[in-house]
């Protein structure tokens, strides 16, 4: 312990040692062990970066469990060594851009298989969000350079499918670095800024609500505007006279809906833009954005034509809802039939918080995708092709940072797992450019000497224990991921 | 209170780790049992008192070094004001410059004198002594970004080679750098020399007045920081592939300078994802061990 003396504004001086650094808030000492943290001298724990950093030799080896491994693929479940940090010697314990190591066959640097470069590899990302944030195909760019593209739509949620080969190796050698920087990044759960030609610009973080165009993300909604009309109408009933829920795909009107057919609801004289599809659901009410429901708009009355005078009447009530809730408005007919809006009544308002509370929390999910079908399983095996089919056989279990993993079926060991699930700075990179990622191949003593395994580098998980970070895996799951 | 250095075997029971306030060494040494030993006692013998011995010099050590002379008394003060003095005559530049290798060099310094070795390093964050003798070499990783993961070229330095020394600089490090480079990494006879130039060609790769490049007073971030009110990088904006040339071209220009002068023995210097090399750095553009899909892209100047 030590202590420090408050010297000039908030300034401390450390006297952890001689150097007596002056030490601003917020700001570490030359040592960077010591730091202001609100005018209070403490120590910043280097030891994370020692235990992650600290080299366990050269090779991808089974781990055998205190001397009696009993065959079980999972024997210890809160116990399992990842390939981070295996892959490079680093002997200094404070990021070092030089490195020397005596280690393994002569060579001194060492970059062992484990931690697999993948120079075929990308992410999938998943936001869930109904505003637009381009058209499919469109290019997504990450400082300007081309990283990949809109693809399909899924419930809810825009996808993107970011990086692969032909980024990362195929254009320029910027297109290359700014991909490989944001595959990285994006799979380290750092925060992203992605720009999509003719769309929306989106903070995209693992785990974190999308900001799109400078707005969170609070909400998936709670379905498409005619689920919302089927799931409520029944709530509504005798509260209003009519429903619109606004939405980009399929915008409802509840008295025209099959829903409101069966709770008698009387004709309202509502006249939709867009293009029917059945009754009471319209397509394309307006233009997709980032406004009502995914739509462009921003005044909800803009979906609608006149009132029909044959059915509407004044002071006939209406709703308009977007499909998280989100946006909500109530109005009452004057007496030209124009809809004029008023302070919504406490139980509709009730409603639409209800929607709210049904509506998932937005998020924005990444699942990197690699192949490890070359090189890499030269470091497991004599006999790579074993490898793969082993792993084909269920007989080897493959995790990523000890995460569950989804091996693509087909050739090569080609598998996508969750980012969130691997512990933080799993990835690293190397400037092929191509991600550095941890895969660990799990499997019987027995069947890794029948694969052609390094036997004569398997050591007891023991003597990884003094000098490798223990951490608690979420969880452990049996048989093949 | 009795403050202790850190001394202590790594946990692969082969490389020592000493640390002191800011010092950090990693050293390993390679030879007989007995004399890998004796090299270790002696450098934490060393190791013991020689953060004091400096800090009894500090004000001094942080003020600008006059080219002719200095008041300096310590064996590693003086090391670190010699190392600096031919860049004082044209720059402002401190003896804190080669702070680090200047003590990585005391230390091997103080084992090789107790301990016939084979091959040693002394690592002092990235700033390398290096002992090589008969056929022994060592392969160095090269990386241009502390916070990023992963290796970038390899060098290679055998006992035939003059290098004796390593030493990195750039805007990432611990230490503030006046230009952009990500990491000049130098070869020189010394660890004090590499040092010093590191840190001289770093401050030379540089856009001046470009608006991209955020600068803070060094001393607004570290309040007796020895470059005082010099403005230091702290971020470096979207560059052009133009620019980044020309920011690389005026390190190496520098580079080229100490090499004539006999000052450096080569240099890799590495910004925004683009390298240039000066002179011998035993760089392989080969593929790493184990790694044959991927080969490293050759360096691109010079």
């Amino acid at each position: 312990m030590t202590d420090a003396t408050v010297a000039g504004g908030d300034k401390i001086r450390c006297d952890a040692c001689p150097v007596m650094c002056y030490i601003k808030p917020g700001a570490a000492g030359a040592c960077d062990r010591y730091a202001n943290h609100n005018g209070e001298l403490v120590r910043v724990d280097p030891h994370i970066v020692l235990e992650r950093t600290v080299s366990h030799g050269g090779r991808l080896v089974p781990f055998q469990a205190g001397g009696d491994w009993d065959g079980k693929i999972v024997h210890e479940p809160n116990v399992f060594v990842t390939a981070i940090g295996a892959g490079t010697t680093y002997p200094d314990y404070k990021p070092a851009p030089f490195i020397v190591s005596s280690e393994v066959d002569g060579v001194d640097m060492v970059t062992v298989v484990t931690e697999g470069i993948f120079s075929y590899c990308g992410v999938k990302v998943k936001i869930d969000t109904d505003r637009y944030l381009g058209p499919e195909t469109a290019t997504v760019r990450a400082e300007g350079e081309a990283i990949g593209h809109v693809t399909t739509s899924e419930y809810g949620s825009q996808m993107l499918s970011l990086g692969g080969v032909h980024h990362l190796t195929g254009g320029s050698k910027k297109e290359g670095r700014v991909t490989c920087d944001a595959l990285m990044d994006l799979s380290n759960c750092k925060p992203v800024e992605l720009t999509i030609d003719g769309g929306a610009t989106v903070v995209v973080q693992a785990g974190y609500p999308p900001i799109v165009n400078g707005v969170a993300e609070e909400r998936m909604r709670v379905g498409c505007g005619s689920a919302t009309i089927g799931m409520f109408a029944k709530q509504w009933h005798g509260k209003v006279d009519e429903v619109v829920v606004v939405d980009d795909h399929i915008t409802g009107v509840l008295s025209e809906h099959q829903a409101g057919k069966l709770l008698d609801i009387p004709d309202t004289g509502i006249k939709m833009k867009g293009r029917r599809s059945t009754p009471g659901r319209y397509f394309q009410v307006a233009d997709p954005g980032t406004g009502w429901g995914g739509t462009n708009i921003s005044d909800p009355l803009s979906v609608l034509g006149p009132f029909n005078p044959k059915e509407a009447r004044p002071g006939l009530t209406m709703l308009m809802v977007s499909t998280t809730g989100e946006h909500a408005a109530y109005y009452e007919l004057d007496e030209a039939l124009r809809p004029i809006q008023k302070q919504m009544p406490p139980d509709l308002k009730f409603s639409v918080e209800r929607i709210q509370e049904n509506c998932e929390p937005a998020l924005c999910t990444v699942l990197f995708m690699g192949g490890a079908g070359g090189s890499l399983r030269a470091g497991v095996t004599d006999n790579p092709v074993r490898l793969t089919r082993s792993v084909k056989d269920a007989l080897t279990r493959v995790t990523s940072g000890g995460a569950p993993v989804y091996v693509w079926p087909g050739g090569g060991i080609t598998f996508m797992v969750d980012v969130t699930q691997m512990p933080a700075g799993a990835f690293g990179y190397v400037p092929t450019p191509a991600l550095v990622a941890p895969i660990e191949f799990t499997l019987r003593l027995s069947d890794y000497a029948a694969l052609g395994g390094h036997m004569d580098h398997v050591r007891p998980l023991a003597s990884l224990r003094d000098n490798t970070e223990t951490r608690q895996m979420p969880y452990m799951p049996g048989g093949r991921a | 209170m009795k403050r202790l250095p850190q001394i202590a075997l790594l946990p692969d029971g082969k490389r020592l780790h000493l640390q002191d306030g800011p010092i950090d060494l990693v050293i390993e040494a390679s030879g007989s049992e007995g004399e890998v030993r004796a090299a270790y006692e002696a450098a934490a013998r060393r190791f013991n008192g020689l953060l004091d011995e400096l800090c009894g010099e500090l004000t001094e050590l942080r003020k600008a070094a006059d080219p002719a002379c200095s008041a300096l008394r310590g064996v590693v003060a003086r090391r670190m004001y010699a190392a600096v003095a031919p860049f004082a005559a044209g720059h402002f530049i401190t003896p804190m410059a080669a702070v680090a290798g200047s003590v990585a060099e005391e230390i091997l310094g103080a084992m090789l004198a107790e301990a016939r070795l084979d091959r040693a390093y002394v690592n002092n964050g990235g700033d390398i002594a290096l002992h090589l003798t008969g056929a022994e070499h060592f392969a160095v990783g090269l990386m241009d970004r502390p916070d990023h993961r992963g290796v970038m070229q390899t060098m290679r330095i055998d006992a035939g080679d003059s290098a004796r020394g390593i030493a990195t600089s750039g805007r990432h490090g611990r230490s503030f750098s006046l230009g952009i480079a990500d990491a000049v990494t130098v070869l020189a006879k010394t660890a004090a020399q590499a040092d010093a130039a590191a840190t001289v060609i770093a401050n030379a790769v540089d856009l001046p007045g470009h608006p991209g490049i955020v600068r803070l007073p060094a001393n607004q971030l570290q309040p007796d920081s020895d470059l005082g009110a010099r403005l230091v990088t702290r971020s470096v904006g979207a560059l052009g592939e133009g620019e980044i040339d020309d920011a690389l071209n005026a390190g190496v220009n520098r580079a080229q300078q100490l090499l004539a002068e006999g000052l450096i023995e080569g240099a890799a210097l590495r910004l925004l994802g683009e390298t240039a090399l000066v002179g011998s750095t035993g760089i392989r553009a080969s593929a790493l061990p184990g790694f044959h899909e991927s080969p490293l892209e050759k360096p691109a100047h010079v």
